[in-house]
């Protein structure tokens, strides 16, 4: 359910500065076994442009993901972040690429014996050793309140519903003030009202930060809000790339069927 | 033709060099897929201990990580540990002092205490508990960590999860499990004297002096701070176990019990070369 709020940020044209792509991937492959699980991706994302990726589950949404953050490697292909490739990268030099992004995970994979507090604090702990404990909780209790997850700070993460823990899980993916935000299935799991939520928080985040993101998700709705494109993946190949408008446009059976279904 | 040729001319029943064919392979995969497995395992720990290595030796270090660890591997293992070493310095008080009256060798009664907790019982005793109770502890917590993504989420985060899960962990093993057979050995040797003192009176200090007479330094410190081996092994096997879970709660479960059996059994390897090597290094 777009707000008004969603439909003016929507309007606005993403910041296209001249520069290449802040995240670029090129003929990217990756196989587990015999399953060929993407072969031969081809996406680039701008500045302050969220692409959303489509695609029925299995189809390796999240592969994708992991792969551009260097969870996982790739069988071959590049991948550019901020016009440095990652493949091969030694994990201290990953480490400094990393601290670019954030990553927001399906079941946001809070540390579970850790309060939120410090479940947010725990990025500026480690990479702003330079601010005091002062500053960090203050930026600690900024986050939350951008997130609108101010007054739960020493409540443990079992102890917050699946839609608080994302809004948390989002808050920490922002500690380090990412260039990129990574969203796995930000809306998985929950409800209507909630999704929406979710979905408004991520364009507002967007809109006043400009990342550059890739939301995976197989909710249409939620993508056709918070996405300036779509990206439809079907047996590991890019089927489709454009606005809504293209895909409701397109003539492949598969899109078709799709849209039909979502 | 008896009634088992008829049968195997009917091909009801293949005869027995066909059965052999068919179960062959079976029994031929399954062992190729046992001895993969194994030289597998070995090669993944081999990767996994170079990958702590690489990252214990490079900064930022953890310190306030280790800090914890050290507390939950030393403070919180300590009563266990002082409460098994009393029991076995009572069972050995009381052994020892049965067989050595048989033997007409009562005098020898500190001695022999001092020397079996502080060589053989001691070490082993607090190597094995350890590895039950913080080896399970560190696996299954790890192998929970691991199936929820957490460990995922610390690498996106731009850190290193074995500089701050694994080498933190390990090295707060190695510290503390000297630290903890020494405590084995003092509550051990305390219980014995008590035990023998309420059959036959014996002062501590004559206890004492007479247990350590003609001890030297090498005669107990290379037992001690062996354990600092097994130390090493519990940590690095849980840790290892716990980090390539698998599986989600039944995984968990696998690696607690992983990690016990598997340190447990290496403790006990260790104990046997490390005694000859002491005996070699330190007649």
């Amino acid at each position: 359910m777009a707000t008004a709020y969603d439909i003016a940020i929507k309007q606005a044209k993403p910041a296209h500065d001249g520069r290449a792509p802040v995240i670029d991937v090129v003929n990217l492959r990756k196989s587990f076994g015999i399953h060929k699980v993407l072969d031969g991706i081809n996406l680039s994302v701008n500045r302050g442009e969220t692409l959303a990726v489509l695609g029925r589950s299995g189809t390796g949404k999240s592969v994708l993901l992991r792969l551009i953050i260097g969870l996982k490697t790739p069988d071959s292909g590049t991948i550019c972040i901020c016009g440095q490739n990652i493949a091969g990268l030694a994990i201290d030099r990953m480490g400094e690429i990393r601290k670019k992004m954030g990553f927001l995970f399906q079941h946001s994979a809070l540390y579970d014996s850790l309060t939120v507090a410090e479940n947010v604090v725990f990025p500026l702990e480690h990479h702003r050793r330079d601010m005091s404990r002062f500053e960090r909780n203050d930026r600690v209790k900024q986050l939350l309140t951008e997130v609108g997850m101010e007054g739960i700070l020493e409540k443990m993460p079992s102890d917050i519903s699946g839609g608080m823990q994302k809004r948390v899980g989002l808050a920490r993916a922002l500690a380090l003030e990412p260039e990129i935000l990574l969203l796995d299935e930000p809306t998985a799991g929950l409800d209507p009202i909630s999704s929406g939520e979710i979905d408004d928080l991520i364009l507002k985040l967007q809109h006043e930060r400009q990342m550059a993101s890739i939301v995976v998700t197989h909710d249409l709705h939620s993508a056709k809000t918070i996405a300036n494109r779509l990206a439809l993946l079907d047996q590991g190949n890019v089927v489709i790339k454009g606005t809504f408008e293209d895909l409701q446009k397109s003539d492949i059976k598969f899109v078709k069927e799709f849209l039909k279904q979502s | 033709m008896s009634n088992r040729g008829v049968i195997a001319a009917e091909g009801l029943n293949p005869p027995i060099t066909e059965r052999c064919a068919e179960t062959m392979p079976n029994v031929a995969d399954t062992i190729t897929k046992l001895v993969n497995g194994f030289f597998e395992w070995f090669g993944c720990l081999g990767i996994f201990i170079w990958k702590v290595l690489r990252a214990a030796v490079t900064p930022p270090y953890e310190w306030r990580e280790i800090i914890r660890q050290l507390d939950e591997v030393g403070s919180k293992s300590f009563p266990l540990i002082a409460l098994a070493g009393a029991a076995i310095g009572v069972v050995i008080s009381m052994e020892a002092r049965y067989s050595l009256t048989r033997f007409g060798a009562r005098s020898m009664f500190p001695a022999t205490l001092v020397y079996s907790v502080i060589q053989v019982m001691g070490p082993i005793m607090t190597g094995l508990i350890v590895s039950g109770r913080v080896g399970a502890g560190m696996g299954a917590e790890l192998a929970s960590m691991k199936v929820s993504e957490q460990i995922d989420a610390i690498e996106a985060s731009a850190i290193n999860p074995y500089r701050l899960l694994a080498a933190t962990r390990i090295l707060a093993c190695i510290l503390m499990l000297p630290l903890l057979t020494l405590a084995a050995d003092a509550s051990g040797l305390l219980t014995g004297w008590f035990a023998q003192t309420l059959v036959e009176p014996l002062s501590f200090h004559q206890f004492i002096e007479s247990g350590f007479q003609g001890a030297t330094f090498s005669s107990f410190l290379p037992q001690t701070f062996k354990t600092a081996v097994y130390g090493l092994i519990i940590g690095t096997i849980a840790c290892f176990q716990g980090m390539r879970t698998r599986g989600g709660a039944e995984g968990v479960g696998r690696a607690a019990t992983n990690s016990v059996v598997i340190a447990s059994l290496f403790v006990i390897l260790a104990d046997v070369v490390l005694v000859k090597f002491i005996l070699v290094v330190f007649p």
